[in-house]
């Protein structure tokens, strides 16, 4: 398996890299580039590990992102909407991820039964009916949002601090899930995804196995938005509604819906596209050409729209397949005798 | 000793419980016996106990008490559901042929609206202020057809361009078509600007009537009337005509219809047109009944999804259960909360879409996989 070795090389030396960023990169790259591209990349993570792992394809992990938001807005504003009980931001945490570990334990048993598209279907539905909710009901929001959420006083002022925590936190979620997927349970998943009829009948509880993943995903995404939250200040529906759910899903399939790192590749690829589109040479002029400006920076949607679609006709497993394709082909060229039997260790070098 | 061996051997491991198995069967009866308990808890609410002296404040009364409030609220829930119904036939006729999931069907919805709106402001020669007197039924069908049709053509543009090389791969033709809106989208903001805007509906089908004392407008049972139109043309389309049987045969059994020589990729086209075409004639129905905005795609595409999931995916029976049911369901909610919790009218769509999973997980009339 020197194919592994390689990757693990490859994710422990941006991992050394990513240490030692804030010492080099300005704040203004840190906080708003790579904070921002360390909690999406956890949050697309659930996306990854829950299709990669499960076969689920969810669009309900953003909701779970923002249910955490939300909670913790509720419980740590004190004025303003919501519920405004204003508690000390740590105690917050704990209740907000128990709140939300308990959505995705209810939601992912409603939805355990379905299996592919329906599943997806379904799950977009919830992330709908999410959006709708805390903008009707005006008890723990409304379309305004909750506003004024303090973050810690330990993170207050300190973008660097609230970096190394999105660090850890994806770190952890890294090493966590892969860990997972060589433990009983993850193993099961895995049969799960490839054939339930058979694990079923072997006798593994399908469902359970699904919901327990689903909860596990939304306890990870429920992480992200507690991050998220001490980043913002502020959250209002607006933010988990259908387009940022199905950003967080374009950013796992541009990174690559199967490889886990993929989730942090494609939130780089998405932040980054988002704050530097216009400094891009030939995207920023051909904006001016065109009239008005078709694809200057305010048309981001539309460039990352294309992007995504010239991804998924050119390679259906993203960037981090892009990635391990070119290495292998490297590999082919040099080692005279690669058998295809690396190749196939490659590819399933996933699980 | 072997009356202890029959009655362990009896027994069946279920979770945590050992039960024996005329236990076991009428377990799985209590969810049904909750859910038809509800329904009865409700419909009982909303006939007899809503709004009286000693129950909680509606907006509208109990129907024995107040039976032109309630035949308001069902015409509303089935007016609406005709709208609902024209949007998620074309989806659930997609998916049922092609297996594709297309995420798209909200933005083919907005972009007919809008494409209509222009028109008949230039049709009518005015930007602003449209009155029901200036619109006669040609400048509101002609916009329709021609905002429909330029959706349908765009649909098989997709289809051709992007899906049809990917048959077969769900989640990668959900992505593109993801892709397809997240740009659509975008550049109809641009083109069009954030702001709400409305087509209007003919003069002559807007009067007012008297029903049980109430004033309704006559244009929603115009939309439903339509709805209907579509919907009994679909049927006939589909069960009378030889195109119709290709495509119910394709639906059950693609490689069969293949091999009998039929050009399936051209059924595809059709298919993807007539589904498109629906759409975005939902899409200037809808701008006619309650206007478009921002936004206005997802909310449709979430209206139409909700339609399948609780109908069964590619079911055109099931569209129409699945539109009735959320139909009324969020007519009813709102006007029959109590005055202070009408907010968590929301709730109810899940409430629905999670009985209906719990007993059928592929929708009322979906088939098992």
């Amino acid at each position: 398996m020197k194919s592994l070795d390689l990757r693990t090389a490859a994710v422990a030396v941006s991992c050394v890299l990513l240490v030692l960023l804030p010492l080099v990169g300005s704040d203004f790259f840190i906080d708003f580039v790579m904070t921002r591209t360390l909690m999406l990349g956890l949050a697309a993570s659930t996306v990854v590990f829950l299709s990669a792992y499960g076969g689920m394809d969810s669009l309900a992990q953003w909701l779970m992102f923002g249910i955490a938001g939300f909670a913790v807005g509720n419980l740590v504003a004190d004025s303003g909407r919501g519920l405004k009980l204003d508690w000390n931001p740590w105690t917050a945490v704990p209740v907000a991820l128990i709140i939300v570990t308990i959505a995705a334990l209810t939601l992912g048993a409603l939805a355990a039964r379905s299996t592919g598209i329906y599943f997806l279907m379904l799950t977009l539905t919830y992330a709908v009916i999410g959006f709708y909710f805390f903008g009707q009901v005006t008890t723990f929001s409304g379309f305004g949002g909750v506003t004024g959420i303090d973050a810690p006083d330990f993170f207050l002022g300190h973008p660097k601090r609230l970096y190394y925590a999105a660090l850890v936190l994806s770190l952890g979620a890294y090493v966590g899930f892969r860990a997972i997927a060589r433990t009983p349970f993850g193993m099961a998943l895995q049969g799960v995804r490839d054939d339930p009829v058979r694990m079923a009948s072997l006798g593994f509880n399908v469902s359970l196995h699904r919901t327990l993943a689903f909860t596990l995903a939304g306890f990870v995404a429920g992480l992200a938005g507690v991050l998220n939250i001490w980043w913002n200040g502020q959250i209002d529906p607006t933010s988990i509604g259908i387009s940022p759910t199905l950003d967080l899903f374009i950013i796992a399939v541009i990174g690559g819906i199967i490889h886990l790192e993929g989730a942090w590749l494609g939130a780089f690829v998405f932040v980054g596209a988002n704050i530097y589109l216009r400094d891009i040479p030939l995207l920023g002029d051909i904006g001016g050409v065109i009239g008005e400006r078709i694809l200057a920076e305010e048309r981001f949607n539309t460039v990352i729209g294309i992007v995504l679609l010239t991804i998924v006709l050119v390679s259906p497993d993203g960037l981090a397949g892009i990635i391990a394709r070119t290495r292998e082909r490297l590999r082919n060229r040099s080692g005279a005798n690669s058998t295809s039997t690396v190749a196939t260790g490659t590819n399933e070098s996933h699980n | 000793m072997t009356d202890v061996a029959t009655r362990q051997a009896a027994k069946v491991k279920l979770g945590l419980l050992d039960l024996t198995p005329r236990q076991i069967i009428l377990m799985r009866r209590i969810p049904v016996v909750i859910i038809t308990a509800l329904v009865a808890f409700a419909l009982a609410w909303i006939l007899f106990l809503a709004d009286r002296s000693w129950t909680a404040h509606t907006s509208a009364g109990s129907a024995i008490a107040e039976p032109g409030e309630f035949i308001v609220t069902l015409l509303d829930g089935i007016t609406f559901a005709g709208l609902l119904f024209v949007v998620a036939s074309g989806f659930t006729l997609i998916f049922g042929l092609m297996r594709t999931v297309n995420m798209a069907h909200g933005a083919f919805f907005l972009l007919a609206a809008y494409i209509a709106i222009d028109l008949q402001q230039k049709f009518v020669g005015k930007t602003r202020n449209i009155q029901n007197e200036d619109v006669t039924m040609l400048k509101w069908f002609g916009p329709l057809l021609i905002g429909a049709a330029v959706a349908a053509l765009l649909g098989v543009v997709m289809q051709q361009l992007f899906l049809r090389w990917n048959q077969g791969q769900d989640l990668r033709q959900a992505i593109i078509t993801v892709a397809v809106t997240v740009i659509l989208a975008d550049q109809l903001l641009f083109q069009y600007g954030g702001l709400a805007r409305r087509v209007v509906w003919p003069g002559d089908a807007v009067h007012f009537f008297e029903i049980f004392g109430q004033r309704y407008a006559s244009s929603r049972l115009f939309m439903l009337g339509i709805s209907i139109i579509v919907g009994i043309s679909l049927w006939v389309w589909l069960n009378r005509t030889r195109m119709g049987m290709v495509i119910r045969a394709g639906v059950d059994d693609q490689e069969m219809v293949r091999a009998l020589g039929i050009n399936v990729a051209v059924v595809f086209g059709i298919t993807f047109f007539v589904g498109s075409f629906l759409a975005g004639m939902g899409g200037v129905m809808g701008a006619s009944f309650s206007g478009v905005a921002l936004g206005t795609d997802g909310q449709w595409l979430l209206n139409s999804l909700i339609v399948v999931i609780i109908g069964g995916l590619g079911s055109i029976k099931g569209a129409v259960a699945g539109s009735l049911l959320f139909g009324l369901v969020s007519a009813f909610a709102p006007a029959y909360l109590p005055a202070d919790y009408t907010f968590y009218s929301i709730i109810f769509t899940l409430v629905v879409l999670a009985i209906v999973l719990a007993v059928r997980p592929n929708g009322l009339y979906g088939r098992n996989e």
